[in-house]
């Protein structure tokens, strides 16, 4: 009746943790096999995810969540300095921080709605971004950015007796140090919780609830909904995984800069999720692997690279062909993002995720005409739908029978 | 009086000086069914959303089960016992048939905000037997897992229909459920509504169609120019010559 059932997403969920923990070796092949790049993949993953709880199921687009990133970001950092090196107290006051600048910047926001809450959400970020590099330079050390010290006092690692100050400060998981593979598997971990909290809140009735205010919040009203608490929670929930994100950025590398504030961060997360496809469960997490993939992959390529790319050809073809390719890769990987956002913007407007289900040929997913009014369905969820509609019609014979 | 379910006092509206509504005095009686008639621009509709906080009338005082209305928003109001249906059918496009029903159905059970994560929505079983059998009864039971968008537009109206219903309301206000149909479609309307009424909720509805309002009208107010003109039984509204004149008159001529 719904496309969807628990042993679907179980499947869905179990799936997605084999390809995390597998991401390794799957992408190899295409030169992204590091722990650096796949930590980021990891991060911005959960960021998206978080983000898409709020665009995907309320509508809401906010240009600000990167404000609740840095946030994230700094609390860590602080945690490191004054408590511990461990990752897990930084990341419990992290997400518990944003979770309070969520609440009070949705307090204000989510009086409107559309692009007014756009604005107002982007106008947020953008004063704790100028903040950070002014009044509150105490706490962000300004443009210097917030750094670990051998000095800083660290007083529940005293407390335990760890021999603070000797060297340089690692980060790490009762004892495992969080940097290279660990922290990829850590941060990857933490991503598979994220997916399944998602899927969580996808399958409740509060998430229908919230994609029935995106459908129409009028008809919420005279159905005897106040749709403001739902939203703050969305909010709020999408404003904690975000400071989840920011908390794991500091936990494989314990720096925390304003610029992870900036619009541009805020506009990022957007793009990921549209890209991916906002409203369904996987497409955010595609899309942020994707936006990451290119931003340090493609702009790594270099002339030589493209050169013994195109070797087969003759020299003078190969000329112009490099000289082209050379203004999307490198430098202009900018270029190829913008052109694959606009080819799926046009014509995909539900995200890769509807590309994918079309290419499965599933015939029953909805068309998608706007983005945003993505049907939140995901290629398990929809088999499932076939699956009934199959049933109905080898049933329905049965029942029309004349009776006498 | 004693027995009014919703009882309108003394209502104005005006838009900008505009008097859209003045001196409006209407009772509406338990489990009646109510018919408020008027040429276009009469202001019924606005009277409509007066009553369910819609619009904040200008003076006067809306009382519904004893509770005063005005100052409420919508959703308060609905959480008293008052459904309404709207002229062009306001559901939720983006849902399936029967999450459209099942939405209702939460707002029912959930009275205040809850962070309802501890289940899932497709295991509701109860919530969901109850709305799959309203939709059969309203003959939309082969649409449950389509979109609502792929509907057709007296399907939409049946859905609506049925989100209301679910909540078991008190009152409901219906706001031309037959415009745009065809005979055949108005007919089919008339006797469901026909049998909601004879569960005993209390109904008001705003209708052009004559046939629709006297097949199912035990009172009828006609409005006009934002003033009630004349208030009775179907017999005495036919035969009251201002009711002619200003209404019926209109179309015989």
């Amino acid at each position: 009746m719904f496309g969807i059932s628990k042993i679907n997403d179980i499947m869905l969920l179990v799936a997605f943790a084999a390809i995390i923990l597998a991401g390794p070796i799957i992408l190899e092949p295409i030169g992204a096999s590091y722990p650096d790049l796949l930590q980021k993949f990891a991060i911005f993953g959960i960021f998206a995810i978080g983000f898409n709880i709020l665009f995907g199921l309320t509508g809401y687009l906010s240009f600000g969540h990167a404000a609740f990133l840095g946030v994230g970001s700094y609390a860590a950092v602080w945690s490191f300095k004054l408590l511990s090196m461990n990752a897990i107290p930084a990341i419990a006051i992290a997400v518990v921080l944003s979770g309070l600048f969520a609440l009070a910047i949705g307090y204000v926001s989510l009086r409107r709605a559309g692009i007014y809450f756009s604005i107002l959400t982007l106008a947020f970020a953008q004063m704790s971004y100028n903040l950070a590099y002014s009044v509150l330079t105490p706490i962000t050390n300004g443009e210097t950015g917030l750094r670990v010290l051998r000095t800083d006092p660290r007083y529940l690692d005293v407390m335990f007796g760890a021999d603070v100050g000797a060297a340089q400060p690692t980060t790490n998981f009762f004892g495992i140090e969080m940097t290279g593979w660990p922290g990829f598997y850590f941060c990857g971990i933490v991503l598979i919780a994220a997916f399944a909290f998602s899927i969580v809140i996808f399958r409740s009735p509060f998430g229908m609830t919230l994609r029935a205010i995106k459908s129409n919040q009028n008809r919420m009203g005279y159905t005897g909904f106040n749709s403001r608490p739902y939203l703050m929670s969305a909010f709020i929930i999408s404003g904690m995984y975000a400071g989840l994100a920011g908390s794991l950025l500091a936990v494989t590398d314990p720096l925390a800069g304003a610029e992870r504030m900036q619009w541009t961060a805020s506009g990022e997360v957007v793009l990921m999720t549209i890209l991916g496809g906002a409203g369904t469960l996987l497409g955010p997490v595609l899309g942020a692997g994707i936006i990451k993939y290119f931003e340090n992959i493609f702009s790594a390529f270099n002339e030589s690279v493209l050169n013994s790319l195109f070797e087969f050809m003759p020299e003078d073809v190969r000329h112009v062909v490099v000289e082209v390719a050379g203004l999307f890769v490198g430098d202009g990987w900018h270029l190829t993002l913008g052109v694959l956002f606009m080819i799926v913007v046009i014509f995909l407007p539900g995200g890769l995720m509807e590309g994918a289900m079309r290419v499965l040929r599933i015939k029953h997913s909805p068309k998608v005409t706007n983005i945003g009014k993505s049907p939140q369905r995901d290629i398990v969820g929809e088999g499932a739908i076939e699956e009934n509609l199959d049933d109905r019609v080898r049933t329905a014979p049965a029942r029309s029978k004349p009776t006498g | 009086m004693n027995n009014a379910v919703l009882s309108i006092h003394d209502v104005h509206k005006s838009f900008a000086g505009l008097h859209a509504l003045s001196n409006i005095n209407l009772d509406i009686r338990e489990s009646e069914s109510h018919a408020i008639i008027g040429p276009n621009g009469a202001g019924k509709s606005t009277l409509l959303n007066v009553c369910v906080g819609r619009l904040a009338p200008t003076r006067g005082t809306v009382l519904f089960d004893g509770t005063e209305l005005t100052g409420k928003h919508p959703f308060e109001i609905n959480q008293l016992g008052v459904a309404r249906v709207f002229q062009t059918p306001e559901i939720f496009e983006d849902l399936t048939v029967i999450e459209n029903v099942m939405i209702p159905m939460f707002s029912r059970r959930d009275r205040s905000f809850g962070l309802n994560i501890h289940s899932r929505f497709d295991e509701q079983t109860e919530i969901q037997s109850e709305s799959v059998q309203v939709l059969a009864d309203l003959g939309l039971g082969d649409h449950l897992a389509h979109l609502t968008n792929s509907l057709s537009r007296g399907d939409k109206r049946r859905l609506e229909l049925a989100m209301c219903l679910v909540q078991h309301p008190k009152l409901l206000l219906l706001d031309e459920p037959t415009a745009g149909m065809a005979r055949a479609d108005t007919n089919a309307t008339i006797e469901l509504l026909k049998r909601i009424k004879a569960t005993g909720i209390t109904i008001v509805i705003i209708e052009h169609d004559m046939h629709v309002v006297f097949s199912l009208a035990d009172r009828i107010t006609v409005l006009a120019g934002g003033t009630i003109i004349a208030q009775g039984t179907p017999d005495e509204i036919k035969g009251n010559p201002k009711v002619v004149e200003a209404y019926l008159g209109e179309e015989t001529v």
